[in-house]
C-alpha cells in the first residue's frame, strides 16, 4: 500500500523529506502492526527486553469504521457497512504517543500495537525493533498473501482453441 | 392499538430455557465452537456480516450460533449490537482495483490482462450431494498452488471500455460533500445513489435476487453482462483526527460486481453502455450481482428512461429490502391485538345484523 | 514525531470512559428537563487548562465524530482544540453555524445567538447547542424562567453573560420549534436552557 518514498537530495528539501519518510515509515509499521494475529504480536512482545512504563491516554476501546466504497468502483463515495476496530493511545514518560488502531475486538492487540508504535518512534530502539519485530511480522503477512495469491492462481483458466486436428493432448 | 397486559412473566422466561435447550440440541452431541463456524460456515457468515452491515466474523458467528442458524435473526442480533459501539471514523473509500483478488470473472472478455481466474466457487461443482462429507474425519483437503502467484492489482475489465469510449465515465466530482447514511439519516425520495447503493449493500439478498431476477423478465427491459466480477482483499484506511494522515487498519474481504448494460442512446448520450454496481462484505457474490442489476434498473430516471416497473422505483424498492424492518413489522402480527381485534368482531357482527335486516326487506319488495 | 498535534500536554479523559460519561449523561438529561437547576456532575475528566471542567465533562459525554464543534477564542489554545480532537474525534468547524456544538469559554464575548445554527422546519434537531462557560449559576441578574419542566415560575441567577443575552434569548425562543439550546457550565455544576424556556426580567 504505501510506496516507499525515497528521500530527495537537494539539501533545502531534507526536512520536509525526512518528514515525509518518516510519516511514510510509520504508516508502513502500524500497518504491519494492524494486520498481526494475536499470537504473532505476543511473541514478540514477550521478546521485548522491558516495556517502558505508560499510562494511557485512551485505553483500549472497541469502536466502529464506516467502510466507504465508490459506485462504479472508481465514482462517488457511498456507505457500504461498518467494521469493528480497536483502538489504544498511551504515552511513555518522556511524552512519545503510540496508537494501535487495529481491525476487530481484541483489546490486547490494541494495546500491544500502541506500545510498539511508541517505542518504534524513539531513534533508540527503532533499528533493532524494525529489524526483530516488524520485518517477520511483515514477512509472515507477505508469505500467507503469497500463499492465497498463488491458489487463486492455479484457477485461473487457460483457454484452447477449438481447430479442427488441434485437440488439446 | 396496544394494550399492556401484564402476565406470562413465567412463561417467557420458561420460553427462553427450552429454546437454549433446543439452541443446545442433544448434548451427546459436541457443542459448535464459533471457530468451527467461521471456518466452516463462512459463506453464512459472511451473509450475515454483509446484511448486518457490520464486519466482523467472529460476532457473525456468535450471532449464528445464538439464532441457531437462522440469518435473519442472526442480521438483527449483529444489527442490534452495532448500537452500542461508537463510530471512530469514516474509512477512506476502498480501492477495489487494488484488491488482492482470490476470484475475478468477466462473462464480457475471454482474454483480459490477468484472465479469467475462478477461485473458490461453486459454479462448476455438480451440485451433487456429496456423502463423503457425511462421513467425519477426512482427510484435510489441500488446495494446489501456482508457481507464481497472480499479480499484485489487476485492471479493472471495465477499463478496457472506458478507454474506448463505449461506456459511462464513472466520475467522483463529490470529493468532500457528505455521504448519505441511512443508519444516520432519515430516508428522503427521490434517493441519491449513496442512499441508493447503501441500502442495496444492506438489504435482503432474496427480495434484491427477486427484484434483479424481475428486470431481467420483462419488468426492466435489462440486457446484462457481467463486465466483471471479482473478490479477494482491501485494505481500508481511516485518517484518525490525531493523526492527520491515513493508515491501514487491516484488510477486509469483499466481492464486486461490475454489470454492463446496453443502453440506447437518449438526447444527450450517444449510444454506449452502462453501469450497474455491486459491492458486498465477504464472499456474496448472488447477493452483489442482484444488487448491481437493482443499481441499474433504478438509474432509470437519470439516464432518462421511463420507470415503469418496480425495480426502477426508489421508494418501493429502497422501503423494503431491510429484512430486520420486514420482519419487525410482519412478525409483529402475532403480538396481542386483543382490543383492535375485539372492535373488529363487534363491526363484521354489527355488519351481518345489519345485512340480515336489509335483505330480507328487498326479497320482499 | 508524526502527531498531528503536540501531543506533550495531553492527557486522559473519563477515568472510565463508559460509565462515567453515562453518569454525566443522566445529569444533562436532567438539567435540560428540570431548566434552572443546577445538576452537579459526579464525575469530572482530566482537562487542560482554560477548559471548564463541567464543559469537559459534557463535550467528553456528548461530541463525537458526528458532531462539528466550534469553539470562541478563548477556547482555541493548542492545547485545548488537542484535547477535543483526540478525546471526541470531533471536526472542529471555522463557521458557528457549521456546529453541532458551540463551546463558548469566554461568556462576555460570545457571539449573537442568530450566529449559530436554528434548525431547519423538517429537522428542528439540527441546530447548535450552545456550552456557554459562566463565572457563577446563582451570583448574576435574578430572571424568571418558566416554561416546560419549571412549575410556574423558577428565579434564576447566572453571572457573566453579555448585555444583549436575555434579548436575544427572547427572539430565538419566539423561533421555537427552532432555536439553539443552551449549557452553561460552571466548575462541576450544569444548568439547562432548552429553546421553549421563556426569560423576564
Amino acid at each position: 500500500m504505501t510506496s516507499g518514498q525515497t528521500a530527495g537530495n537537494g539539501v533545502g528539501q531534507t526536512a520536509q523529506h525526512g518528514t515525509k519518510d518518516r510519516v511514510e515509515a510509520r504508516r508502513f509499521w502500524m500497518s504491519v502492526l494492524a494486520r498481526a494475529p494475536r499470537e504473532e504480536l505476543e511473541a514478540v512482545f514477550a521478546g521485548l527486553a522491558a516495556c517502558p512504563e505508560h499510562r494511557f491516554l485512551r485505553p483500549p476501546e472497541i469502536g466502529l469504521v464506516m467502510v466507504q466504497g465508490r459506485a462504479g468502483g472508481g465514482g462517488n463515495a457511498f456507505n457500504l457497512g461498518e467494521m469493528t476496530v480497536t483502538r489504544c493511545a498511551l504515552q511513555f514518560a518522556d511524552g512519545t504517543v503510540g496508537l494501535g488502531y487495529v481491525q476487530g475486538r481484541d483489546r490486547r492487540r490494541a494495546e500491544i500495537a500502541a506500545i510498539l508504535d511508541a517505542l518504534l518512534q524513539s531513534p533508540g530502539t527503532h533499528p533493532d525493533l524494525e529489524q526483530t519485530v516488524i520485518a517477520p511480522l511483515a514477512a509472515a503477512q507477505a508469505a500467507r498473501r503469497d500463499a492465497r495469491s498463488r491458489k487463486a492462481a492455479s484457477t485461473k483458466v487457460e483457454f484452447f482453441t477449438m481447430v479442427r486436428g488441434d485437440n488439446p493432448k | 392499538m396496544y394494550v399492556a397486559v401484564k402476565g406470562g412473566e413465567r412463561a417467557i422466561l420458561n420460553s427462553h430455557k427450552l429454546v437454549a435447550e433446543e439452541r443446545r440440541g442433544d448434548p451427546a452431541v459436541p457443542e459448535l465452537g464459533l471457530a468451527q463456524i467461521t471456518e466452516q460456515f463462512r459463506l453464512a457468515v459472511d451473509r450475515v456480516m454483509n446484511e448486518g452491515s457490520v464486519y466482523d466474523p467472529e460476532l457473525a458467528a456468535l450471532a449464528l450460533k445464538q439464532a441457531q442458524g437462522d440469518s435473519i435473526e442472526a442480521i438483527f442480533l449483529l444489527r442490534a449490537y452495532r448500537t452500542t459501539l461508537p463510530r471512530i471514523a469514516v474509512s477512506r473509500p476502498i480501492e477495489t482495483a487494488e484488491m488482492a483478488v482470490r476470484r475475478r470473472v468477466s462473462a464480457a472478455y475471454k482474454d483480459m490482462p490477468g484472465g479469467q481466474v475462478l477461485g473458490p466457487t461453486y459454479d462448476y461443482t455438480h451440485r451433487l450431494l456429496d456423502f463423503a462429507l457425511a462421513a467425519e474425519g477426512e482427510t484435510v483437503p489441500e488446495a494446489e498452488q501456482a508457481a507464481s502467484p497472480l499479480p499484485e492489482t489487476m485492471l479493472p475489465v471495465l477499463d478496457i471500455l472506458s478507454h474506448e469510449g463505449l461506456i459511462e465515465e464513472e466520475v467522483a466530482d463529490r470529493e468532500g460533500e457528505p455521504v448519505f447514511d441511512v443508519t444516520r439519516d432519515p430516508m428522503s425520495f427521490p434517493a441519491g445513489r449513496d442512499q441508493r447503493l447503501q441500502n442495496l449493500a444492506r438489504g435482503d439478498e432474496g427480495f434484491v435476487l427477486g427484484l434483479a431476477y424481475s428486470t431481467t423478465r420483462g419488468y426492466g427491459g435489462s440486457h446484462p453482462f457481467v463486465g466483471e466480477l471479482r473478490m479477494g482483499e482491501v485494505s481500508v484506511e481511516i485518517v484518525p483526527e490525531e493523526l492527520g494522515f491515513p493508515i491501514d487498519i487491516g484488510d477486509i474481504t469483499v466481492t464486486e460486481c461490475q454489470m454492463i448494460n446496453q443502453f440506447k442512446g437518449s438526447a444527450e448520450k450517444p449510444p454506449q453502455f452502462t453501469r450497474g454496481y455491486g459491492l458486498s462484505f465477504g464472499h456474496c457474490e448472488r447477493k452483489a450481482m442482484a444488487m448491481s442489476l437493482v443499481d441499474r434498473a433504478l438509474r432509470c430516471k437519470e439516464l432518462g428512461e421511463d420507470a415503469l416497473y418496480p425495480a426502477q422505483d426508489d421508494e418501493f424498492v429502497l422501503s423494503h429490502t431491510d429484512n430486520v424492518e420486514a420482519v419487525g413489522f410482519v412478525t409483529h402480527f402475532k403480538l396481542p391485538h386483543y382490543v383492535d381485534f375485539q372492535a373488529e368482531l363487534e363491526l363484521v357482527r354489527k355488519m351481518r345484523a345489519e345485512q340480515a335486516r336489509v335483505e330480507p326487506q328487498e326479497a320482499a319488495e | 514525531m508524526t502527531l498531528a498535534f503536540d501531543s506533550a500536554g495531553l492527557g486522559p479523559g473519563f477515568a472510565d470512559p463508559v460509565f462515567d460519561s453515562q453518569s454525566v449523561f443522566r445529569s444533562v438529561l436532567n438539567a435540560v428537563a428540570y431548566p434552572g437547576a443546577i445538576e452537579r456532575l459526579a464525575h469530572r475528566p482530566g482537562a487542560p487548562e482554560g477548559l471548564d471542567p463541567a464543559m469537559a465533562s459534557v463535550v467528553l459525554t456528548l461530541c463525537d465524530l458526528d458532531t462539528p464543534i466550534w469553539s470562541d477564542a478563548a477556547l482555541s489554545s493548542e492545547a485545548v482544540s488537542t484535547y477535543l480532537r483526540f478525546h471526541c474525534g470531533a471536526p472542529l468547524v471555522a463557521a458557528a453555524a457549521d456546529a453541532r456544538f458551540g463551546l463558548i469559554g469566554d461568556a462576555a464575548a460570545m457571539p449573537r445567538l442568530d450566529a449559530f445554527a436554528m434548525g431547519d422546519e423538517r429537522y428542528p434537531d439540527r441546530s447548535t447547542t450552545l456550552v456557554v462557560t459562566v463565572p457563577s449559576l446563582t451570583e448574576g441578574p435574578q430572571r424568571q424562567w418558566s416554561g416546560p419542566g419549571i412549575l410556574r415560575r423558577r428565579t434564576v441567577a447566572v453571572a457573566g453573560l453579555p448585555d444583549w443575552f436575555w434579548a436575544d434569548w427572547a427572539l430565538n425562543q419566539g423561533l421555537y420549534p427552532l432555536g439553539v439550546d443552551v449549557l452553561f457550565a460552571c466548575g462541576d455544576a450544569v444548568m439547562g436552557l432548552p429553546r421553549g424556556i421563556t426569560v423576564k426580567e
